[in-house]
């Protein structure tokens, strides 16, 4: 063997060689510095693993059941299905983490997980999955608990997989953003602490996501990726820094700002006054962030600021792509009690998603099959015409008699 | 597994705490942040109403990354960023500085041990993507070897700013599209029914719940060599792979058949237009491992096409409804065949319901 491969740990891996070509940051290298180091058997029966996938063009992961006391979800189990081939990766388990709010984190804390992360598993880390969890990747079932007590110690905890509350997104929020229109680290660890049972536990009809953005500019695509949108919002008037304007248009100039602020608000609420002043036609402005983006120097969200909030928004499977549509337009999200408001609501729309919910439906494809009015009426939600793009086209409907 | 000598008691604790994660000057200033400029792509200067200066390091990562790489990051965290990071949606790493000068010299030392600085404002960023062949159990392809010949191929427009306005990327290794929507996203398409595999299917599959999972009710309870099994109505089926996620003796997944399809147009962000999921511009393309260059080439053409056609701030969907479907597909020489109008639920909001046409 050591011949073979030149006295490297690695067995010769040609077509996952040629990723380490190239200027982007390459996994490979990555991961064959990893086994190098390390010599761990499961790396090289990892690459290995890989490889064959490259050459055979078929993935050869399957699932399984592995946990954590107490708990039905968290880890991604993975065993081999070439373990005759390749008996080195022939368990390959991922431990979800949940990061915190944000995805900030400290150097010290990183360092530490680094270290019991090494002394149980792999060494591979995926930072992030796409739900937002730091996923442990690489881990046999036997050294599951041990890894998961050392690293709860330090205050992690596990992600949701499965039908749960699944781990929370929430952008950088106040913490460095002039945009953020309400805490959204806060809320989001709060509202994911409450709802800890149901990310550990699978108990509902499917998994269902909250993201948080501070701001219509969406940064953590909750519309399209999040059952659960919570997004920043103002209710009065945007801000205008007068003395800024007059800098910013002495830097940028009227073409400028005719081209890329007046003629592109898709309300076309914005003016020049006879005195050269910015005028904004707030009654007008439908928040979608653009003139703010343009001039984040001369314009801030107004001073009214909370929530809105979006329900449904899904992918492709099964009955293709949905965007979240408009529940609440505008919420106060300040104090504790707005919060626990908040998620005493979210508390009645998951009950009555379990409770009228199929098996792997999602709770927008189940207020769409159940019918609006129904789900409004559960819980306890007046309609609104923020909830629609137009009133309906379609004739048939019967008023309540 | 669970040993009776275990001490620790779980503690459910939910996220990690925020509070010790952020730098110091995030928790000085927390909520009171004015504006924000980028003195130079990759980076982000944020003043405070204080009149504190935060200067954010943002660079490309691995995504699928290891305790020596994060070590490396870290190094660099405390040596210039107080000891900070934070990562973003799309696996780019940030680093918060004091002053500029800790900034100047981070871009260096990053780009020294491979980490492109950029992937801010008008750039195309990081693809959002999946885990493929290295982890997941049901991709047709693999995501983190897909993304690395993307960037590679677009790197120069990574940390650079010269794009109508920002692009997102994303990719998926199976229908289901975990890489999420994107301005372009590239997508497998499978093109045949799931063969099954009626050997193993009675051991391993809850057929109630396979049958349930099929969006177009293809999927029927049948007797196979005296077993009970499960049949595919092959005329009705659309190959979305459904059924594989709830049961692996339907196996969607082929080296030849399995093929990728590009979608663009999506976006997230609420500026100027709605929301809008992405559309369906190119199929059929190879699955062609380690570097994909059918795809690439695709990707390329129809990024290329967008930064020289399109207006500043223009996200690639907006670029295309004001030229016009016809002249993206002219001008990015892809063909429009018969699949590319929807035949699915609602097929017909896609329809163009109107007079207009451009000639």
């Amino acid at each position: 063997m050591a011949d073979k491969n030149n006295g490297k740990f690695l067995n010769p891996t040609p077509m996952i060689d040629n990723l380490e070509e190239g200027p982007w940051p390459s996994f490979i290298k990555g991961f064959k510095e990893l086994a190098e180091r390390t010599k761990k058997p499961m790396l090289r029966g990892v690459m290995d693993q890989l490889e064959y996938s490259y050459q055979t063009k078929l993935g050869y992961w399957k699932g399984g059941v592995v946990g954590v006391r107490g708990y039905g979800s968290g880890i991604i189990s993975r065993y081999s299905m070439i373990s005759d081939k390749i008996p080195e990766a022939t368990e390959f388990h991922t431990i979800r983490v949940q990061p915190a709010p944000g995805m900030h984190y400290s150097s010290k804390n990183l360092r530490d997980l680094c270290d019991i992360w090494e002394k149980h598993g792999s060494g591979m880390i995926s930072m992030h999955g796409q739900t937002g969890n730091l996923q442990f990747q690489g881990i046999e079932e036997k050294h599951c608990q041990e890894f998961f007590d050392d690293i709860n110690k330090e205050g992690w905890d596990l992600g949701g997989a499965g039908a749960t509350v699944r781990t929370g997104a929430s952008c950088v929020g106040p913490a460095r953003c002039e945009q953020a229109c309400y805490d959204t680290l806060e809320t989001h660890q709060q509202i994911l602490t409450h709802f800890t049972d149901f990310v550990h536990r699978p108990e509902l009809p499917y998994k269902i996501k909250f993201k948080f953005s501070g701001c219509p500019n969406d940064c953590m695509n909750s519309i399209q990726r999040s059952d659960i949108a919570v997004i920043g919002m103002w209710k009065d008037n945007i801000q205008i820094d007068k003395p800024a304007f007059k800098e910013w248009m002495g830097k940028h100039g009227v073409n400028r700002l005719v081209n890329e602020v007046i003629t592109l608000c898709p309300t076309k609420c914005i003016s020049l006054s006879d005195d050269n002043e910015l005028e904004i036609e707030n009654r007008d402005c439908v928040h979608c962030m653009h003139c703010l983006n343009v001039m984040p120097e001369v314009l801030s969200p107004g001073k009214e600021r909370g929530v809105t909030v979006l329900i449904g928004g899904k992918s492709h499977l099964k009955v293709g792509s949905m965007l979240g549509s408009m529940l609440i337009p505008f919420r106060k999200l300040d104090t504790k009690k707005d919060i626990d408001e908040f998620i005493e609501l979210a508390d009645e729309m998951i009950e009555w998603w379990c409770d009228n919910g199929l098996d792997h439906e999602r709770i927008g494809e189940t207020i769409e099959r159940v019918g609006i009015y129904q789900f409004l009426e559960d819980v306890g939600l007046e309609a609104h015409i923020d909830m629609v793009s137009s009133p309906r086209d379609n004739p048939f409907f019967k008023v309540a008699y | 597994m669970a040993t009776e000598t275990r001490e620790w008691e779980t503690i459910e604790s939910g996220p990690k705490n925020y509070k010790d994660q952020l730098h110091p000057l995030c928790v000085k200033n927390y909520g009171k942040w004015k504006y924000h400029d980028r003195p130079r792509p990759g980076t982000l200067r944020h003043v405070a109403e204080s009149g504190d200066e935060l200067f954010t390091v943002r660079a490309g990562t691995h995504r699928q990354v290891t305790v020596d790489i994060v070590r490396r990051l870290c190094d660099l965290a405390d040596k210039y960023a107080e000891g900070y990071v934070r990562f973003t949606i799309r696996n780019n790493i940030e680093f918060m500085c004091s002053s500029w000068e800790n900034a100047e010299a981070l871009i260096k030392d990053l780009e020294a041990i491979g980490h492109p600085v950029g992937g801010t404002g008008n750039s195309i960023s990081a693809v959002a993507h999946t885990q493929g062949w290295l982890h997941c159990d049901i991709p047709a392809t693999d995501a983190s070897g897909v993304n690395k010949s993307m960037m590679d191929s677009l790197f120069e427009d990574f940390i650079k700013e010269e794009m109508p306005n920002r692009v997102r990327l994303a990719t998926s290794c199976c229908e289901i599209n975990c890489g999420g929507q994107a301005d372009l996203a590239v997508v497998i398409q499978h093109t045949r029914p799931p063969r099954i595999n009626h050997e193993i299917l009675s051991a391993i599959c809850e057929m109630p719940k396979a049958v349930a999972r099929c969006p177009v009710a293809a999927i029927r309870p049948t007797m196979v060599n005296g077993k009970p099994s499960l049949m595919v109505v092959e005329d009705k089926c659309i190959c979305c792979g459904a059924c594989f996620g709830a049961c692996p003796a339907m196996e969607i997944n082929h080296p030849d058949h399995s093929l990728l399809a590009v979608w663009v147009g999506g976006k997230n962000s609420n500026a100027r237009t709605r929301p809008t999921n992405m559309k369906l511009v190119a199929h059929g393309l190879p699955n062609n491992p380690p570097r994909w260059p059918e795809v690439n080439d695709v990707v390329k053409r129809i990024l290329m096409a967008y930064k020289e056609g399109g207006k500043n701030w223009e996200r690639l969907g907006e670029w295309i409804n004001r030229i016009g479907w016809k002249r993206f597909f002219e001008e990015t020489e892809l063909p429009f065949d018969k699949y590319l109008i929807d035949s699915y639920r609602h097929a017909r909001t896609s329809f163009n319901q109107s007079a207009h046409v451009r000639f």
